[in-house]
This record gives C-alpha cells, structure tokens and sequence, in this order.
C-alpha cells in the first residue's frame, strides 16, 4: 500500500512539475466555481431574509384617525366573529410609534415628530393563505366602518419569492456551464498529461500494467485539482462575504439595523469541496477514457 | 514453453512478416532467433508478447494461446514475460533505481522486498553503484545492462531479448551474452533474436534461422537445449 502511494505521489509530483501552469489551471477553477457558489450564498442569506420577514401572511388594518375606543371595540368584536380569521392582535397606537423606534432604525426622525402620526390598528391572521383567498380578505375587510386602508404585509414577500426564484434558476444555469467549464478544463489538462507520458504509459503497458493501474494517478492529479480548485473557491467567497459584510456593516448602521450575510456553512462547504473533487475526477476520468486507448505499444 | 503452429504474419499494407512459422522451445531452454533486418525477428517476438496477433496460426505460452488473449488479460500474460527491446525503452525521467523498480510498482510489490530485489537485479548486471544515475549518463552497453535488469527484476519465466548485442562492441557483447548464459543456468526460458555472427558461432545453442519471414533452419548445438 505505502508502495502503491509512493508511485502515485511520485506521478503527482511530476504532473505538478510546472507549478504556474499548475496554480493558473487551479485559478481558473475556483473563480469558475466561486462565480454561481457565491450568488448561492447571497441568494440563500435573501431567503432568509425574506421568511424572517413574511413568516405567515397577514393583513394590517389600519383605523382612521378619528376612530374613538367604541369604534375600535366593535371592530374588534366583529374580526373576532369573521369565519376566514384565525386570531387578530391589537397595535394601540402608541405602541405602534415604540415598535417604529425600535425596529426600523428610524428613532431619530421619530423623535423629531411632535405628535403620533399613526393610528390604530389590527393585525388580522387569516386562515388560509392562498392568494386569492388573502386578497378577497383584505377588500372585504377594507369597507369596514372606520377602517382607512386594509393592507396584505406578505405580497411584496410573494413578490421578491417568486424574483429568488427566479434567481435560483439563474445560479442553476450559470453552476451547471461552469461545472462543464471545469470538466473541460481537467480534460485538457489531462490529456496534454498522458501526450507527455506516452513513453512511460507505453512501457507500462508493455511490462504489465494494467488500465487500471496506469489511470489512477491521473484520475487522482484530476480529483485533486478540482478539489483544490474548490478550496481555491472557497476563499474567494469567504474573503468577498468579509468584505462585503464590511461594507454592509457601514450601511447597516446608517438604518441602525443588524444585517450580516452569512458565511458558507459547514455542510454548504463540504458540498462544495466534494462537488469541485467530483467534477475533477469526472473530466479526468473521460479524458483518460477517450486518450488512453489511443496508445498502443507497437 | 512457447508453440508456434502455422502462424502468419500480414500487416496492414500487405506486407507478409512471418509464413507459416512453426517451432517449439522447451521450458528452460535457450534459443537463438538468427536472421538479417526485415526478416520477422521483432514480429515473432512481439507476437509472444501479444504485442502483436498473428493472422492465423497458433502462438502458444505457458499453454495459453495469447494470439487470442483478451485486453483484460495481457497485463498478467506480460507480467511472465522479461522483455530486452531493441530501443531499450527507458524512461529518462527517472533514476536508474526507479526504471529497475517500475514492474514491481506494477505487480504491487511492497516496498521492502521491491527494494532489495531492484538492487539484487542491479547487482546483478553490474549497475548497483550507478543506481542513483539517470539512464541518460549511461553508456550503450550500460543501458542495454540496465534494460535487462527491469527484465529481469520481476523474476520472469520467460526472457525476450531483441538484438541485444546489437549495438555493442565484441567485448560489451559478450559480457551480455554471460549473462543470459547465468539465467539459462538457473532454468529461465530464454528466446534471443540476433543478427550478430560471432554470437552465433560462440554459443552452441540451437538456432532458429529466419529468412524473409520464413522459419529456413533449426540447427541443434551441442550445449543449449535440454
């Protein structure tokens, strides 16, 4: 088994024998790979985003300013009676105006104001969450007496879903080229290997070697390139999410909120590094089977 | 050891190497394949070797017909086989040391015994002190020693060799020709083709003469077959 290693290190040894050629093809992988990783990573942290936000759908029914207590009252009894609602919860106004201060970053101008702008207001949790059933919802509840304006929170959630969605697709395409890319990539690397080892492939076969034995080692030169083409990857993602979230600290801070995109996970690493190493040995593996048969002691 | 039956030799183009050659060459034995350039020395060998097939004809070794031999199984029929090419085919990418120890990398030998057997074969031709060189800064004849060596090194039954003395001066050639001499002591099957008179004449080995791909003599000697 140790002999077995020394053979092969010694194959990669030699293959590795022109370091910038070596390094440029690594190069050319891990950006090729970091290209549709990278917007994966940002696509994901959106959708996180986007659930923290929608959650479930609900319907904000904002009271007119000149509702008094009993308005409020007897709007609440009949919300707490409507068939398609789950439950409702109250935003007094006043509470209103905390929550504002608070979560949006905006306590400054909040400050600044000499009255409550707002009004009172429901959160009604309705029962289903079709569309449809949602918008026939928020117009009946709209022409309630001494509701101003009936709003669905969730449709711009709906909205920027269906536009990730979108995007999901578009890393899809984009990864699926790239990972051809790569496997082109290795092929060509592979196959220049075994024209400049033809002697040693030829006396090989001539003293017994079998297939096998002969395109191992190129199978592992190709699953370590792409391996190290994925660590390569890995890096750029890091280090652009670092600068990133530097960036975004500095404009998180401007709206007084704490937003930070979220590195590669663990196991979103592991895929990485495992999907890179697997496409390396792919592309070895065929340029191997296309060009190995090709030489033939005579 | 080695059963020719009829066998023909065409290749692509038309030209007709081997004709109906026919031959046995018992296990231990040594033998010298005689004939000018051209004749079918290489052909004949290679077709042991499966390097080749024949286009009809029987090549037998070790009972196993290898004129039919699946791809799968030529690497194991190889691993039998020491073969002396005519150009040598080294690597010179590599250290003395390394060229002698590749078969045994390929027969998956560990590393201990490989090691002692790649020097007891360098010993062996006389090129243990140059083991740390590269093949390139050897001179013919130490080429030719290191050839046999990675022939040699796997302990094969059977020895080829084609026009190993080709080459080489008198001298270097008959320090060769004692070395086969010492494996035919040892019971190796060896099957040497040459052009070379002198070798011819020193040995009293049977011979068997090629003559435009076709087999013209077995001439019997005193001291070679058993």
């Amino acid at each position: 088994m140790r002999h077995a290693f020394a053979q092969n290190s010694s194959i990669l040894r030699r293959m590795f024998a022109s370091p910038l050629a070596g390094f440029l093809n690594i190069l050319v992988i891990g950006i090729a790979l970091s290209l549709p990783d990278g917007m994966y990573v940002l696509l994901k942290n959106m959708q996180g985003l986007v659930a923290q936000l929608s959650g479930t759908p609900q319907i904000s029914l904002f009271m007119s300013m000149d509702a008094k207590a009993d308005d409020v009252d007897m709007l609440r009894k009949q919300l707490e009676q409507h068939p398609a609602i789950e439950r409702i919860e109250f935003v007094a106004r006043a509470r209103a105006l905390e929550q504002l201060k608070q979560s949006t970053g905006l306590a400054d101008v909040v400050g600044g104001l000499s009255q409550n702008p707002l009004p009172d207001a429901f959160i009604v949790y309705p029962k289903s969450s079709t569309a449809q059933a949602l918008d026939e919802l928020r117009i009946e509840l709209a022409k309630l007496p001494k509701v101003e304006l009936a709003q669905l929170d969730s449709a711009w959630a709906y909205k920027l879903e269906a536009l990730l969605k979108f995007g999901r697709m578009g890393v899809l395409i984009l990864a699926s080229l790239l990972s051809l890319a790569l496997i082109a990539v290795t092929f060509n690397t592979i196959r220049l290997q075994i024209l400049t080892q033809r002697d040693e492939i030829e006396v090989a076969k001539l003293i017994g070697a079998t297939n096998g034995f002969i395109r191992r080692p190129f199978l592992y030169f190709g699953a370590a390139q792409g391996l190290l083409g994925g660590i390569v990857a890995w890096f750029i993602i890091m280090a652009s999410l670092l600068l990133l979230n530097h960036q975004l600290g500095a404009l998180s801070q401007l709206y007084a909120s704490q937003f930070v995109l979220h590195p590669l996970s663990i196991g979103d690493s592991l895929t990485l590094l495992m999907f890179s190493m697997y496409l390396g040995w792919l592309g070895a593996w065929l340029s191997v089977a296309r060009h190995l048969s090709q030489i033939e002691p005579r | 050891m080695i059963s020719f039956s009829q066998v023909n030799k065409r290749y692509p183009g038309g030209y007709q190497a081997l004709k109906n050659v026919s031959f046995d060459i018992a296990e231990g034995e040594m033998v010298f394949l005689s004939g000018h350039s051209g004749a079918g020395k290489s052909t004949l060998l290679k077709l042991i070797a499966a390097i080749e097939r024949p286009n009809s004809g029987s090549v037998l070794v070790n009972n196993q017909n290898v004129g039919v031999l699946k791809e799968r199984a030529l690497p194991y029929l190889r691993r039998n086989l020491g073969i002396i090419f005519q150009d040598h085919k080294l690597l010179f990418d590599r250290s003395v040391f390394d060229n002698v120890l590749l078969p045994l990398q390929i027969c998956g030998f560990d590393y201990r015994e490989s090691h002692k057997r790649v020097r007891a074969a360098l010993d062996k031709v006389g090129l243990l002190k140059r083991e740390k060189s590269h093949p390139i800064a050897l001179s013919g004849g130490e080429q030719q020693r290191l050839c046999i060596a990675r022939a040699i090194v796997n302990r094969p039954a059977i020895l080829l060799a084609d026009e190993p003395t080709g080459n080489l001066d008198a001298e270097y050639a008959q320090e060769i020709m004692a070395i086969f001499r010492s494996f035919h002591q040892v019971g190796v099957t060896l099957l040497i083709s040459t052009h070379d008179t002198n070798v011819l004449q020193d040995n009293g080995v049977r011979v068997l003469a090629l003559r435009q791909g076709e087999l013209q003599t077995i001439t019997s000697g005193g001291g070679g077959g058993k």
